[in-house]
C-alpha cells in the first residue's frame, strides 16, 4: 500500500539539503517571473478595481516578441550580434511591444466601459484574453517555439551548453546558472525601478491619487485617462519582461502559456494582497517556491494543486492577503 | 468688464428633478462671492457643473469668456479652476506634502520615460514642485508644516484636513477657488480662523473665490456679494445685508409666512 505522506518524507530524505536548495532556487527563479506578472494585475486592480484577465496573454505576447527578435537576429545558433546586445534587444522588443499592446487593449476594450458596471469590463477582459490567445493560435498554428538559449554560444557538435547555462556559482554543490541569476536580478531591478517610480515620481503620485479617488484626482488637474493608460503601459512592460525571461529560462513559448501563468500570477497578487505592490512581489515568490517544492517533493502533477490550494486557504483565512490594505477610518 | 467666471442660463436635471434652473451668475476678478441656500438648493451641483463633473443640460459656463461646457475636469482645472469638497476627499493613502504635490501634476510634464531617466531638467522641476508645495502649506501658518509634511493625510485632525484640501486646491494654481463649506464641522475658534484665511487667500494669494457656506457669520465676514439659491433658482443676490433680509431668502430657510412674522415682530414694539 502506498502512503503518500511516507513517500514525501522519503523524497525529502533522498534529495537532502542540496535538493532542497535546488528546489528553492527553481522556485525563486519561477517566482520572480510570476511576481513581475502579478505586479501588472495588482497595479491595474489598484487603479481601476478591474481584474485584467487579458494580462496573462500580454505576457504570452511578450514571450513571442522576444522570440521574434531572437529569430530576426539569426537565432541562438547563428546570432548576428553579440550576446549581451542580443538579450537586451529581446527584452526591449518584448517589453515595448507588450507595453503598447496593453495601452491599446485599455483604450479599446476598457476605456469605453469606464463608467459601466464593474462586471462589464471584466467580461471585456475575458474577451480580450480569448482574442489574444486565439490570434496567437492563428498566427503560430499552435506550434511551440523554443528560445533554446543553451545553444547560444554553445558547441553545436558536442551539444555543450553556452555561457547562459553555465553555472555562475554553486551552493551546497548545486549550480546556479547564469540565466537564473539573470532572471532574478532583472526582476529585482525592475521591481526597484517600479517602487521608485510609484513612490518618488509625479506620475507615481498621480497614480496613487487616481487609485484612491479618480474623480477628486481629475478635479485636481490630473488627466486620469492618461494616468490609467500609463499604468497599463508599465504593467504590460513588466509582463513583457516576464515573458522574455520565461523564454530565456524555460525556453518554450506557445499560445496558451499565458493562461496558467496568468492564473498563478493572479493567485500571487491575491495572496500578497491585491492592489499592493510589495504584496505582488512577495506573493509571486511564495507561489513560485510552493510550486517548486510541491513538484519536487510530492510530484509534478501536484504543483498546480498546491498553488491553487494556497489561493483557497488565503481566501478562507486572510482574504485581504499578506499586505492587503487595512482600511483606516478616523474622523 | 467681463467677469472672470460667468454662468448664463445654466440648467441641470437628474431624471425629472430640476436641480439647477436657468441660473445666471458672475464672479469678478478678486471678488469673494458666497452661495447660500437650504439643503438641496443645488449648491454642490453648481460646483460639480463648473468643474466639469456634470455637464449642464442647457446654458453656458465661461472662464474669461472661454466656454467650459464639455471639457474634461482636468482641463477645466488646468484653465484655472480648483475646488475643495464638502465631504473631504483627500488622498488619504498619501502624505500631507504628496497630496499637495499630486495637484501639480497637470502643471508639469510627466511621462513614464522621463520619470525613470531623471534628466537634469526633470530634477529641477522636481525641486520646484517641492518648493511650491511647501509654499502652499506655509499659507496655513505652522499647522501643516515641518514634521507634518511626511505624515499620512489620514493622521490629520478634521480641521487640518479641511486646510489641507485648500492647500491642495491652491497647488493646482487656479485663478478661482471653489470652496465647498470650508467651515463645516469646525469649532468657533477654527471658524473664525477660516474666515480670516479666506480673506487672506484673496488679499495675499490673489485668488478669486466662490464659496458655499452655511455659517452666516462666515458669510457675513467674507462676502463681497452673496447669491441665494432655492430649488436650483436664484432667489436673491447682492450684499450680505440685502440678501439676509430678503423675504424670499427668509422664507426659503424658515418656511412660508416666516418673513411676515418677522416683519410683524419687528414692527411690534417690545
Amino acid at each position: 500500500m502506498h502512503l503518500p505522506l511516507l513517500n514525501i518524507i522519503d523524497t525529502v530524505r533522498q534529495l537532502g539539503w542540496g535538493g532542497a536548495f535546488e528546489l528553492l532556487r527553481n522556485g525563486i527563479v519561477l517566482g520572480s517571473v510570476y511576481a513581475l506578472i502579478a505586479l501588472g494585475y495588482t497595479m491595474v486592480y489598484g487603479i481601476l478595481k478591474l481584474l485584467n484577465f487579458a494580462h496573462g496573454d500580454i505576457y504570452m505576447v511578450g514571450a513571442f516578441l522576444g522570440y521574434g527578435v531572437l529569430s530576426i537576429l539569426g537565432g541562438p545558433l547563428a546570432p548576428t550580434i553579440a550576446m549581451v546586445p542580443l538579450i537586451l534587444l529581446m527584452f526591449l522588443g518584448g517589453m515595448l511591444g507588450s507595453g503598447v499592446l496593453g495601452v491599446v487593449v485599455e483604450r479599446f476594450a476598457y476605456r469605453p466601459l469606464r463608467n459601466a458596471p464593474r462586471i462589464a469590463p471584466l467580461i471585456s477582459a475575458l474577451g480580450v484574453s480569448f482574442f489574444l490567445a486565439n490570434s496567437a493560435l492563428l498566427l503560430t498554428h499552435g506550434e511551440r517555439f523554443n528560445y533554446a538559449m543553451y545553444q547560444l554560444g554553445g558547441d553545436p557538435n558536442t551539444g555543450l551548453p553556452g555561457p547562459l547555462n553555465q553555472p555562475a556559482f554553486s551552493v551546497a554543490g548545486r549550480p546556479v546558472t547564469v540565466v537564473q541569476v539573470l532572471v532574478v536580478s532583472t526582476s529585482i531591478a525592475l521591481m526597484i525601478a517600479l517602487t521608485l517610480l510609484v513612490s518618488r515620481t509625479r506620475l507615481g503620485k498621480a497614480m496613487r491619487a487616481t487609485s484612491y479617488d479618480r474623480e477628486a484626482a481629475s478635479m485636481m488637474g490630473i488627466d486620469t485617462d492618461r494616468v490609467i493608460a500609463s499604468t497599463f503601459f508599465i504593467g504590460s512592460v513588466l509582463a513583457g519582461a516576464a515573458g522574455v525571461m520565461f523564454g530565456l529560462y524555460i525556453g518554450e513559448t506557445y499560445y496558451l502559456m499565458g493562461f496558467l501563468a496568468g492564473l498563478k500570477a493572479f493567485t500571487a497578487a491575491v495572496v500578497g494582497g491585491i492592489g499592493s505592490i510589495p504584496g505582488a512581489m512577495v506573493g509571486g515568490l511564495l507561489i513560485g517556491v510552493t510550486e517548486a517544492y510541491a513538484a519536487g517533493y510530492v510530484g509534478g502533477q501536484w504543483s498546480d494543486v498546491a498553488v491553487f490550494g494556497i489561493l483557497i486557504l488565503f481566501m478562507l483565512l486572510r482574504p485581504s492577503g499578506l499586505f492587503g490594505a487595512k482600511t483606516i477610518q478616523k474622523v | 468688464m467681463t467677469a472672470l467666471l460667468e454662468l448664463e442660463g445654466v440648467s441641470k436635471s437628474f431624471g425629472g428633478l430640476r436641480v439647477i434652473d436657468g441660473l445666471d451668475l458672475a464672479v469678478n476678478e478678486r471678488e469673494i462671492v458666497s452661495v447660500i441656500g437650504p439643503n438641496g438648493a443645488g449648491k454642490t451641483t453648481l460646483f460639480n457643473l463648473i468643474t466639469g463633473l456634470y455637464h449642464p443640460d442647457a446654458g453656458q459656463i465661461r472662464l474669461e469668456g472661454r466656454n467650459l461646457v464639455g471639457l474634461a475636469p482636468h482641463r477645466i482645472t488646468k484653465l484655472g479652476i480648483a475646488r475643495t469638497f464638502q465631504t473631504l476627499r483627500l488622498f488619504l493613502n498619501m502624505t500631507v506634502k504628496e497630496n499637495v504635490m499630486a495637484a501639480q501634476y497637470g502643471r508639469t510634464k510627466a511621462g513614464p520615460f522621463r520619470s525613470i531617466v531623471r534628466t537634469p531638467g526633470m530634477r529641477r522641476e522636481e525641486r520646484e514642485i517641492h518648493q511650491r508645495a511647501e509654499e502652499k502649506l506655509a499659507f496655513f501658518g505652522k499647522r501643516l508644516m515641518g514634521y507634518r509634511w511626511d505624515q499620512p493625510a489620514y493622521s490629520l485632525s478634521y480641521a487640518n484636513r479641511r486646510r489641507l484640501e485648500i492647500a491642495r486646491a491652491m497647488a493646482a494654481e487656479p485663478r478661482i477657488l471653489l470652496l465647498d463649506e470650508p467651515a463645516a464641522g469646525m469649532n468657533p475658534v477654527e471658524t473664525h480662523e477660516i474666515t480670516e484665511l479666506i480673506a487672506k487667500l484673496r488679499d495675499d494669494g490673489g485668488y478669486t473665490i466662490l464659496v458655499i457656506e452655511h455659517d452666516m457669520h462666515v458669510v457675513e465676514g467674507i462676502s463681497d456679494r452673496v447669491t441665494a439659491l432655492d430649488h436650483g433658482v436664484k432667489i436673491a443676490e447682492g450684499s450680505f445685508e440685502q440678501v439676509a433680509t430678503d423675504p424670499k431668502v427668509i422664507e426659503a430657510y424658515l418656511g412660508i409666512g416666516a418673513a411676515e412674522e418677522e416683519a410683524d415682530a419687528d414692527a411690534a414694539p417690545a
